[in-house]
């Protein structure tokens, strides 16, 4: 039907995370309708991200224009609890929440037998060869709670626990903001298994 | 669109979108079917932890026009917690999974396989049960419920009964056990086969629960091999988590 670099933009922008091909169609004629700068912005904004953007030789984050993510290369940061997780985006829910100053190290997805998914597939190796050569006393492990991430945490916590270091999980309770008559029986039962002392 | 009610075993999930997923079902009426979770990957989510793999659960579906449902409602039947809590029993449970998946037809009942998938999780959550022996009996198992069973009193290339020739070895392509004349495939210890006759004639209930035997470690992988000829795929199940 189309031709040309438009048939090229649909095309590509068709290749995206859940886009189809309308979708597709309906971003390219919308970049072709806008002013050529803000085309070229969001051209130069992919071109830079791809050019300086690398991974973190530490952690695996994404590090922005050097070999260290921000994280890594913060002094304050506390090198002595490691928080586990699957991907760089959970690094973003964590720090939002303010309640964490140590590091991270970033797994690269989760064990997923069905999907034939293995440890070599996950930087398992590089974790254990961390926790081993730096002073590492806690590693939290922020996998996601569901059937990969449990499964996932409990083969880390098989591998970590004879390097004698204390291994977390994140707990698994009720949302706050939810209703209880809505929640399903592991959260709620898992809820009831971490309760916790209330101060009168 | 029509409402559907049935039970049925979460085989798999996948992502859809920004917060749903499709979820695959081994149902007891209606055999395998694919549904959409709709933002069941919210924290604040009606299905929470309901539409993961290895729940046991009763639902309500909309049917779908297309090969899709939507799930309405979902309640636990049995969310096997001791499965999920120990990694041996976890990936032993996902290799039966995958093999179900493999072996159910999509809106075609088949209520044996499903009362056995049930049946295999069930004593997979019973913590007295050693974990490792439960995937190979049901594999075997369900090798007979598709009549692909193997030949396991005879050899299964020139017919020679039990007795009169040593079984030695074991090939599925050739229908079961070798006499040492016919051997092929691989070698079968006479432990393993006594443990093979208990799975399949009935004994499984007393080989489960007692203390471990000689020759399960050879069921294992005997069993596992039996499927994937069968299947004509690997086990990825198996085979990503051999060494865990």
């Amino acid at each position: 039907m189309y031709t040309g670099p438009l048939r090229a933009l649909i095309d590509e922008l068709g290749m995206l995370p859940g886009v189809g091909p309308k979708s597709a169609q309906r971003m390219a004629f919308h970049i072709l309708k806008v002013p050529t700068e803000d085309a070229l912005r969001l051209s130069d904004a992919i071109v830079s991200v791809k050019e300086r953007t690398t991974l973190c030789a530490v952690c695996f984050n994404v590090a922005e224009g050097g070999e260290l993510c921000g994280i890594c290369a913060d002094d304050r940061r506390d090198p002595s609890v490691l928080c586990v997780v699957e991907d760089p985006r959970d690094i973003v829910s964590v720090e939002r929440t303010g309640e964490f100053s140590g590091r991270y190290h970033v797994l690269g997805g989760a064990l997923n037998p069905l999907e034939g998914v293995g440890p070599e597939q996950l930087r398992v190796r590089e974790l254990l060869a961390r926790v081993e050569a730096h002073e590492v006393t806690e590693a939290i492990l922020c996998t996601n709670p569901n059937l990969e991430g449990e499964a996932t945490a409990m083969y880390l916590a098989r591998l970590l626990k004879p390097l004698g270091i204390r291994i977390t999980r994140l707990a698994s309770g009720l949302p706050v903001g939810g209703d209880l008559e809505y929640a399903d029986e592991l959260t709620l039962g898992r809820a009831l298994e971490g309760r916790r002392d209330l101060e009168g | 669109m029509s409402l559907l009610r049935d039970q049925g075993v979460v085989l798999r999930t996948y992502r859809l979108g920004e917060a749903d997923r499709i979820v695959v079902l081994l149902t007891e009426r209606h055999g395998k079917v694919r549904a959409v979770a709709k933002g069941v990957r919210r924290t604040s989510s009606k299905f929470g932890a309901r539409v993961e793999p290895l729940s046991h659960v009763a639902l309500l579906l909309w049917e779908g026009r297309g090969d899709l449902d939507i799930i309405n409602q979902a309640e636990v039947i049995d969310h096997f917690r001791v499965v999920r809590d120990d990694l041996d029993r976890v990936t032993a449970g996902l290799s039966m999974l995958e093999v179900a998946d493999q072996l159910a037809q999509e809106r075609h009942a088949d209520p044996r396989l499903y009362a056995m998938l049930v049946g295999a999780l069930r004593a997979l959550a019973d913590e007295t049960v050693d974990p490792s022996l439960v995937p190979p009996a049901f594999f075997l198992k369900a090798l007979v419920l598709e009549g692909a069973g193997p030949i396991i009193d005879a050899c299964a290339s020139c017919g020679e009964p039990d007795g009169s020739v040593e079984l030695v070895a074991f090939d599925l392509t050739e229908g079961g056990t070798l006499c040492r004349g016919c051997r092929r495939g691989r070698p079968l210890s006479p432990d393993a086969l006594v443990l093979v006759r208990r799975i399949l004639g009935g004994g499984l209930a007393s080989v489960l629960a007692g203390p471990p035997l000689p020759g399960a470690d050879e069921v294992g992988g005997l069993a596992t091999e039996a499927m994937e000829a069968h299947l004509d795929r690997r086990l990825r199940s198996v085979r990503s988590v051999a060494h865990l």
